[in-house]
């Protein structure tokens, strides 16, 4: 049977891969501060020997994830952030080492921690922010943290600590399994940055751009149809030589 | 099978929860002392295809790697406790918390639970409850024939007793605050109940250390915004209507190779 079968295997099944991640930026379209995953395919030659080059098998990756800002949506809580321009909150991963999200819905637990939605801590100018027990929590434009505490009046805000703030060239990040951003060779800790600024009461929606998406993955099943109908014609292709050589009757 | 199949079933799924949250939202809109839910989403782990970074020789390495998401979920449902506007009722017995604190009613079982909902009534004992029945923590016995019932912003619960030309102090109404209210429980009946994140109850007198007043004749109504709810909704809907397109597409693609082939 013709190898091209194989060949367009791959495509079929490499569009298949594609079509899964645009599929998983589609399902996060309502995600706080989702970044969507670019999907690109690649030609990987594989060439042996004389003759026409024709094995190019197809290769899909994500090269990149968009860093576009998410519009905002104001939400009107105090604790719910959201950073304009360029720039990522820190976190603590479960791991313990820092890691970088934009998603800025942050509460705090009963201990006092401040955590983001989905309970990482937020790492302060020096480590883990504690909150004291309140009656108001203001987060400044800066991520200066301020509080009225507990029996004190209104006249006598405190600033508790500051948001650690960072602003990595993009180019070093990437997006981790747990979908949390680190710098892709530098284990190293960033150094805060003083020109990324927060604003409190908003938080910045997904960045997916449904009608991109959408229309990604039609192309793909269309692209997807075509590599089938070339492992049909393959098949044909095939029958046709195996009639060939059947004794007539 | 199709990944996609999978990874969108996860986006229809958490656009169902969502939409199930608006939904209840909506039908609390006019519940006394509600506090609206928001449904917080968060994207599934990553799986890695390639990795990057790896060798693709001796001396080469491959540029970028292929990461696929697995999708989406729903990974809590967060109360905002946001103040509700206050309504006048002009009703002696009803009271809204202005700021922060909740009033405590002891349910059946001997265990306290917490409400912003002041709307109180007298059982045949004169006893304050809330409209369920339930007795207010601690609570307040109004005597046979008084009248004038007055409660003032710091608690202090008076009623002129017939007879005697003074008002007479029956009682206080304390409230109790939490380090992180979204962690308590709602049970229904506009009462929530203490976890393990929320901490424990802090008492205190209304008026004092950062709790609010109480305002006597007044309601606090639900914190339910209609139109945003009305605008989460149209965005479910569509982001729903577009994740099942993506399970239509990957089912018609499947269905045209075992057709084909």
């Amino acid at each position: 049977m013709d190898k091209a079968l194989y060949i367009a295997m791959t495509g079929a099944k490499h569009n298949m891969l594609a079509q899964t991640a645009h599929a998983n930026n589609l399902a996060n379209v309502n995600t706080t501060a989702f970044k969507s995953d670019f999907a690109a395919a690649r030609s990987m030659p594989v060439f042996y020997g004389e003759g026409l080059p024709t094995r190019a098998f197809s290769m899909t990756e994500r090269p990149a994830t968009n860093l576009t800002h998410g519009a905002l949506q104001q939400t009107g809580r105090d604790l719910d952030i959201a950073i304009e321009g360029d720039g990522f909150l820190t976190v603590q991963a479960p791991t313990g080492e820092e890691a970088y999200t934009r998603a800025g819905n942050l509460f705090i637990d009963s201990a006092g921690m401040l955590r983001t939605g989905n309970g990482l801590p937020v790492l302060g100018n020096a480590g883990p922010v504690a909150v004291p027990p309140n009656s108001k929590v203001e987060i400044g434009t800066d991520g200066t943290i301020s509080i009225i505490a507990t029996g004190q009046g209104v006249d006598a805000p405190a600033a508790i600590d500051r948001i650690k703030l960072v602003k990595p060239d993009p180019g070093t990040l990437s997006k981790s399994e747990d979908g949390l951003f680190r710098q892709l060779d530098n284990p190293e800790p960033l150094n805060p940055d003083g020109s990324v600024s927060v604003i409190s009461g908003f938080l910045e929606a997904s960045n997916v751009s449904a009608v991109n998406e959408l229309t990604s993955m039609l192309t793909l099943a269309r692209q997807y149809e075509m590599h089938v109908k070339l492992m049909a014609t393959a098949k044909e292709n095939s029958e046709s030589s195996a009639r060939l050589m059947q004794f007539n009757n | 099978m199709h990944a996609a199949l999978y990874v969108s079933k996860t986006g229809l799924s958490a656009q169902d929860k969502q939409l199930t949250t608006v939904a209840n939202n909506l039908a609390n809109a006019s519940t006394i002392g509600f506090k609206r839910d928001t449904a917080v989403f968060e994207d599934l782990l990553y799986q890695i295809q390639r990795q990057p970074g790896a060798d693709s020789t001796a001396d080469t390495q491959l540029p970028t790697g292929l990461q696929l998401g697995t999708g989406v979920r729903v990974v809590a449902t967060q109360k905002q406790f946001t103040e509700g506007s206050l309504q006048v009722t002009d009703q002696a017995l009803d009271v809204a918390v202005d700021g922060r604190g909740f009033l405590q009613i002891l349910q059946p079982s001997g265990e306290i639970a917490y409400t912003r909902d002041g709307q109180f009534h007298l059982n045949r004992d004169g006893q304050l409850v809330n409209a369920g029945g339930l007795l207010l923590e601690p609570n307040i016995t109004i005597p046979e024939g008084a009248n004038n019932v007055t409660i003032g912003t710091d608690g202090v619960v008076s009623a002129s007793i017939p007879g005697n030309p003074t008002p007479q102090n029956i009682g206080n109404i304390d409230l109790v605050d939490f380090i992180n209210p979204a962690g308590l429980q709602a049970i229904g009946s506009n009462l929530f109940v203490q976890t393990g994140s929320s901490g424990d109850p802090i008492n205190g007198t209304p008026g004092e250390n950062g709790m609010g007043q109480l305002m006597q004749g007044m309601l606090e109504n639900s914190n339910v915004d209609i139109v945003q709810e009305m605008v989460n909704m149209i965005t479910t809907q569509r982001a729903y209507e577009m994740n099942s397109k993506v399970v239509s597409t990957a089912d018609q693609m499947l269905q045209f190779i075992t057709q084909n082939v």
